[in-house]
């Protein structure tokens, strides 16, 4: 068996101590992100991408605190939903409409150990469900032209306005607003500064990182001014940490559909652990027997949206590693991650670098370990973290943000460039626009535009070029069906109404 | 980020300057060909005691090492001490005016002391066997061919295909269909997918694809066949198409240093090129020999500086 030779290869590598160390750290780290409200995977990353170029990691090293941080906090984001009604990340918002009323009804201790259960269940599957897909999905390379590409890119763009947001309009006006940010630079076919105007520092283009770390983590501090941090300290006390041994054996068909569930939604690019969670909850809400207990404290609804949103997690690598198209906002910061380590993702990624993704994936398995231990045994530890007042939180959040970015450019246009992204990021909220698409169009731009540019090239100038492959016809067509298709279907599948406290 | 190792390379160069004698610039950040050829060449420099003080590095990245040019040019024009590391990069962007007006002779050129060699590589079941059938298929359908390469359009890689079609007696090339990838693997990936027809690189950029048998190289672009394993490729000239074109790693100085420093770099230059030391680094790293320095040298950048702005304004990558 090949897999478990490779396997064992990324045993290997990550069983290090200096690899078992990162990821235990990046364990907690990732779970305390998780855990506070407004910190969610993405900052999480994004915060912590300076802290690993500074100690000097290489890449599998980097990959292995990175990683465990995003499956952290995807397990820490329940913590808050399930004490204070207010989800530690965008992913676990569906735990609170179950998870609230629970700790309300005196089981808070009962639904945290439960989530904690289903968060690995789900996380375990879908790394197994990773190691198996991937590299069968890596043998693709050399089907990929141009044009298919292109196509490829304009997939990502279209499904993320998807489910997971509000409005389709909005979610193109962010893309465009991302897409018409990357044109700032060099033009790539023929070396002529654009939109630069005269600015050398413009002429690389706007930093990626500085427009993550602006858009994401300078807003949530105008946010949080902004509410004078309300919302902080309406929690509810944890007793007694007990294994509810019958709720989890009950809830081993939800965890195992929504595990299912979670995992396409993240493997679809766009897509992401929202969507999972999302879907997860719905999907476990409609096929069962109670749905009139579901928003009540039903521990199913606990269970699913967390192997949901968890499963979605291990899902979202997959596009990300073998093809370098991010299939969550996190999973879009670790690609920025992994091409400044000068890895491209991609379909050679598991030939070239079979070390760093083999490493990846045994680190995400101990990781799994790790974090079910933190999360169930030493959960208490957690929950006293949410304590910390947001006079702390916030001061630490800025300086982390300016340090972190001043860390990497060494200059102080980005600093007022990263404010300006806050700023931005904070009026976009306001109107209820997203702001991943933005980071997307950013990321992605300039290389849609360029694969577009080459296919026009290569097909001389004949627009048929782009449908020319089955490959790129399916991806068209999975785009169109991806942006129109939620138009309709959001009439059906409504969000559940929040539980009204 | 690169940026980050930048900050630390200042750091570093605040730190420790004062035991350094001389300085050498890298361009670009650490883990480059610039960067590599400032540590290894200032290395080699001090082990074999062709000076007698370490050589320190900073790297000082941006604008394709449009940065460390004005920096050069406008603070440490008279600077005996200073060396620069360049490459055949340097010159491209100098003949196409990508340096914010800054122009090759405002420093001088001392050498270069090795290069990766230039290929035009075909995928292992293309119809073209030798360069000649490659560029008649471009000359009798320009349409039917489409090279893919790792630099942008207009950069080195490009116009190697144009250099060579050049000779070739095809001058019609703004019809010559390329398209610019990230970096060589790509451009090899493209080729082998059959998306592209032909892939224009450097010999570093294939050997891998070449010792698994996917791609066959039908020329290297150097003046004699290259020594050891790929001692079987034909190179261009052999072929009857006159292009030699390589990615040389070398140095250049202040313009206004004293004849005396000059000489005293050249000189050190030259002995590091025929260290044993050097032929290490360079076999380690996929160097060919490729040794021109001092005078020899400057002649060799002005002629292919110049060769590249006629190219490029025919390409209308400049005015």
């Amino acid at each position: 068996m090949e897999i478990f030779a490779l396997l064992g290869q990324g045993f290997d590598v990550a069983l290090t101590p200096t690899n078992l160390m990162l990821a235990v750290a990046g364990c907690i780290i990732g779970t305390i992100v998780g855990a506070l409200p407004g910190l969610g995977p993405s900052n999480g990353v994004a915060l912590l991408i300076p802290l690993a170029f500074s100690l000097g990691l290489d890449a599998t090293e980097s990959l292995v605190l990175m990683t465990s941080v995003y499956y952290g906090a995807m397990y820490g984001g329940r913590i808050s939903s399930i004490l204070l009604n207010v989800p530690g990340d965008e992913p676990a918002l569906m735990t609170t409409l179950d998870g609230y009323p629970m700790a309300k009804q005196g089981r808070a201790g009962d639904a945290l150990v439960l989530s904690g259960v289903a968060s690995f269940v789900g996380a375990m599957l879908a790394t197994i469900g990773l190691m198996l897909l991937a590299p069968l999905l890596a043998g693709i390379a050399y089907l990929f032209g141009p044009a298919e590409y292109f196509a490829l890119y304009l997939l990502a763009f279209s499904t993320l306005g998807g489910l997971a947001s509000k409005s389709q309009a909005k979610a193109v006006l962010a893309s465009c607003i991302g897409l018409g940010i990357a044109v700032i630079g060099l033009d790539n076919f023929s070396g002529m500064p654009r939109m630069t105007g005269g600015s050398l520092h413009l002429m690389d283009g706007v930093d990626f990182l500085v427009a993550i770390v602006g858009l994401f983590a300078v807003t949530e501090v105008f946010v949080y001014i902004e509410s004078h941090g309300k919302n902080s300290s309406i929690g509810v006390a944890v007793s007694k940490i007990t294994i509810p041994v019958r709720d989890i054996v009950r809830s081993i068909g939800t965890m195992l559909r929504s595990t299912v569930v979670g995992f396409i939604a993240g493997v679809l690019p766009g897509a992401g652990a929202s969507l999972g969670s999302f879907l997860a909850y719905s999907m476990e809400k409609a096929v069962s027997r109670d749905k009139d207990t579901f928003g009540t404290g039903n521990p199913r609804g606990v269970a699913a949206p967390e192997a949901g949103n968890n499963a979605a997690a291990g899902g979202a690598l997959v596009p990300m590693l073998t093809l370098g198209v991010p299939g969550s906002g996190t999973t879009a910061v670790l690609l920025a991650l992994l091409m400044t380590l000068n890895i491209t993702p991609g379909p050679l990624l598991f030939e070239e670098r079979p070390e760093v993704v083999w490493g990846l994936i045994a680190a995400l398995i101990i990781a799994n370990f790790v974090l079910l231990i933190l999360n169930v045994p030493m959960v208490k530890l957690f929950v006293k973290i949410l304590s910390v007042p947001p006079w702390v939180l916030l001061p630490g959040v800025t300086m982390v943000s300016f340090v972190g970015i001043y860390s990497l450019s060494g200059s102080s246009f980005d600093l007022v460039l990263m404010i300006a992204f806050g700023a931005l990021g904070y009026f976009l909220r306001k109107l209820d626009i997203p702001t991943v698409p933005i980071i997307l169009g950013i990321l992605l731009g300039n290389h849609m535009e360029d694969s577009l540019r080459r296919a026009m090239i290569v097909g001389d100038g004949e627009w048929q070029y782009l449908f020319s492959s089955p490959i790129s016809i399916g991806l068209w067509t999975a785009a169109i069906v991806g942006f129109v298709a939620p138009l309709f279907l959001r009439r059906f599948i409504r969000t559940p109404e929040k539980h009204a406290d | 980020m690169e940026l980050k190792k930048w900050v630390a390379g200042v750091v570093l160069t605040f730190g420790m300057g004062g035991a350094y004698a001389a300085e050498c610039i890298a361009p670009a950040n650490p883990g480059g060909g610039w960067d590599f050829t400032c540590r290894s060449i200032g290395k080699i420099m001090f082990d074999i005691g062709a000076v007698d003080q370490p050589i320190q590095v900073t790297n000082m990245a941006g604008g394709g090492g449009g940065l460390a040019y004005t920096h050069v040019v406008s603070e440490r024009g008279t600077d005996g001490d200073l060396i620069v590391a360049a490459s055949s990069a340097t010159a491209t962007r100098l003949a196409q005016n990508a340096y914010g007006g800054m122009t090759a002779d405002q420093v001088r050129f001392l050498g270069a002391i090795g290069a990766d060699p230039g290929v035009l590589v075909v995928a292992k079941d293309a119809p073209y066997q030798n360069l000649g059938d490659l560029l008649d298929a471009v000359k009798a359908d320009p349409t039917s061919v489409t090279f893919a390469g790792g630099s942008a359009a207009g950069g080195f890689d490009h116009l190697k295909v144009l250099m060579a079609l050049g000779r070739a007696g095809f001058d019609d090339i703004r019809k010559v269909k390329y398209i610019g990838v990230d970096g060589g693997a790509d451009a090899i990936t493209q080729t082998i997918g059959g998306f592209t027809q032909a892939m224009t690189g450097d010999i570093s950029e294939v050997v891998g694809f070449l010792k698994a048998g996917d791609v066959r190289v039908l020329a290297v672009l150097t003046d004699e066949r290259l020594p050891g394993e790929f001692g079987n490729i034909p190179t261009a000239k052999e072929q009857g198409i006159d292009v030699v074109a390589v990615n040389w790693r070398g140095l250049y100085v202040p313009k206004d240093v004293s004849e005396g420093d000059y000489k005293m770099w050249s000189n050190a230059l030259a002995q590091v090129a025929a260290s044993d030391e050097w032929a290490a680094a360079m076999e380690a790293n996929g160097l060919a020999p490729f040794t021109k320095v001092g005078d020899d040298f400057q002649g060799y950048v002005d002629q292919v500086i110049g060769e590249i702005q006629t190219l490029s304004r025919e390409l209308g990558v400049i005015q």
